[in-house]
């Protein structure tokens, strides 16, 4: 069998900018930020009091009645996927059974899991919604979009924390190369901007306390970074065997040529500060991708805007790319978006697309002062051109617990 | 005192229609819950519960599925209030 290619034929997105992704996409050049005040009585109950809520409430784009039997994250999911399916030119006579979904979430339908605690404390176990369990499992959201599309090649829920949107778009990538599939739906989702996982992230210190200016508190580089702002949404991209693609006419944005993936061994939540597991990711995605340091030119950051891992980051940056990292223009779109936990890696997949296609990295905004221990070339404030030619560019995203996901596009 | 069967199918209606989305007119008594409104269980488990809290019956889990028709479950309702 020859080498099956993998291309990007279809994007979908709902995010704090914009409840697609052009609208997202317009903002993230304008860089603009979806982190607003929450309007939420029980923020009073917490230190942080902001977050970056979606622009657009699912209930502007679904029916109610469908509404009510999905978690928000679910909602999120159909939302995108139903934007990227189209986007791909709805490829419905697709044989079901060369046909998969991979989504993931880094926690599951933590707000259905809450508001039935809820009901069974104040009304009683025959209140519970009959719902619940498909609603709270992790695997809903995939499953969901995997039920809408009738995917039979398989539906898969990679977990691991914030890299669990990239691992899915990397899960989905080995699909189509090991001949499972010929398309499949990927990307990640998040709905946690509840009073008890804000709780709890502001009781490990990780989320950003700077109430008296939410739109400036996600500050990735910046010296002053005090933790992430909590984001909700997601993003989904719609990958394509070359050949398959070529043959139905698709639109094809980009080809996905590698992925590396490592785990740290070093802590449950911080980074190692080494970066190793970092930079062997970033060694075994341009392996896996025929390529070297040379080639890249863009890089869509993990960078959350906490003090120890954007610089850990930046440091496995240089190390691994080593003098080739001085012609990388690295963009922190969470400066903008906010963290959405399992939908991160998948959102900045959808930006490194768009940046590919338009030829433009995204800009970071927040930096007054770069912190002078970031040695990467961080594109601040305004987006900057990316070169003529065979481009090619990195997605990086890690979990607590250690993981490390890198994924590698190029333009076609 | 019993519930009259009109206000039964009329709270029904409006139960199923936000339960399951089937527009409250084509909620008739000879219509069958699951092959012509399209109800499914977990569907139908909320339409129980939402039909004891607002009815003040007990519907009990072996009755449920007796209940295979609206007419049914309004005649049900009706018999359990008295």
């Amino acid at each position: 069998m020859s080498q099956r290619r993998v291309v990007v034929t279809g994007l979908g997105a709902t995010t704090p900018l914009g409840g697609d992704v052009d609208t997202t996409w317009k903002a993230i050049l304008a860089g603009q930020s979806g982190v607003r005040l929450l309007t939420d009585d029980w923020r009073e109950m917490l230190p942080v009091h902001f977050a970056a809520r979606v622009a657009t409430e699912p209930a502007d784009q679904m029916e109610r009645v469908e509404m009510r039997r999905l978690d928000r994250s679910e909602q999120f999911a159909l939302i995108a996927s139903r934007e990227a399916w189209k986007d791909a030119g709805s490829p419905d006579e697709l044989d079901k059974e060369r046909l998969g979904v991979v989504v993931a979430s880094g926690i599951g339908g933590v707000i259905t899991l809450m508001d039935q605690f809820n009901i069974l404390n104040e009304k009683g176990a025959r209140s519970v919604s009959p719902h619940t369990v498909p609603m709270l499992m992790p695997n809903g959201p995939a499953a969901n979009v995997g039920l809408e599309l009738k995917a039979k090649a398989g539906v898969h829920t990679p977990v691991s924390a914030c890299a669990s949107g990239a691992e899915a778009i990397g899960y989905a990538f080995e699909m189509i190369k090991n001949n499972r599939a010929d398309i499949v739906v990927s990307g990640g989702v998040e709905a946690a901007c509840h009073q008890l996982p804000m709780a709890a992230f502001a009781a490990m210190k990780a989320l950003s306390t700077r109430n008296d200016d939410p739109a400036r508190a996600s500050r990735p580089y910046d010296r002053d970074r005090d933790g992430f702002v909590l984001g909700e949404g997601g993003g989904i991209l719609v990958l394509e065997e070359y050949e398959h693609a070529k043959a139905r006419g698709a639109k094809i944005y980009c080809e996905i040529s590698g992925q590396g993936l490592t785990s740290d061994g070093y802590h449950i939540a911080a980074p190692d500060p080494e970066g190793s597991g970092v930079q062997r990711a970033i060694k075994f995605a341009l392996q896996n991708a025929g390529m070297t340091a040379k080639d890249i030119v863009h890089l869509n950051a993990h960078a959350t805007s906490t003090p120890a891992g954007d610089v850990a980051e930046a440091n496995a940056l240089r190390k691994a790319l080593g003098a080739d990292a001085d012609h990388v223009a690295v963009s922190a779109t969470k400066s903008m978006t906010g963290h959405l936990l399992g939908g991160a890696g998948a959102i900045e997949s959808v930006f490194l697309v768009k940046a590919l296609q338009d030829r433009l990295a995204p800009p970071t905004i927040n930096i007054e002062n770069l912190d002078p221990a970031v040695t990467v070339d961080v594109v601040r404030d305004k987006p900057r051109a990316l070169p003529a030619g065979d481009i090619a560019a990195l997605n990086d995203s890690f979990g607590f617990g250690g993981h490390n996901v890198v994924l590698v596009f190029n333009s076609i | 005192m019993a519930l009259a069967q009109a206000d039964v199918l009329a709270g029904l209606k409006e139960i199923v229609e936000e339960v399951a989305g089937i527009p409250a007119a084509s909620v008739e008594l000879d219509k069958n819950f699951t092959d012509d409104l399209e109800v499914d269980s977990l569907s139908m488990v909320e339409v129980v519960v939402a039909c004891e809290e607002r009815f003040g019956v007990k519907i009990p889990d072996e009755k449920v599925t007796e209940l295979v028709t609206v007419g049914d479950a309004v005649n049900f309702i009706v018999n359990a209030s008295n």
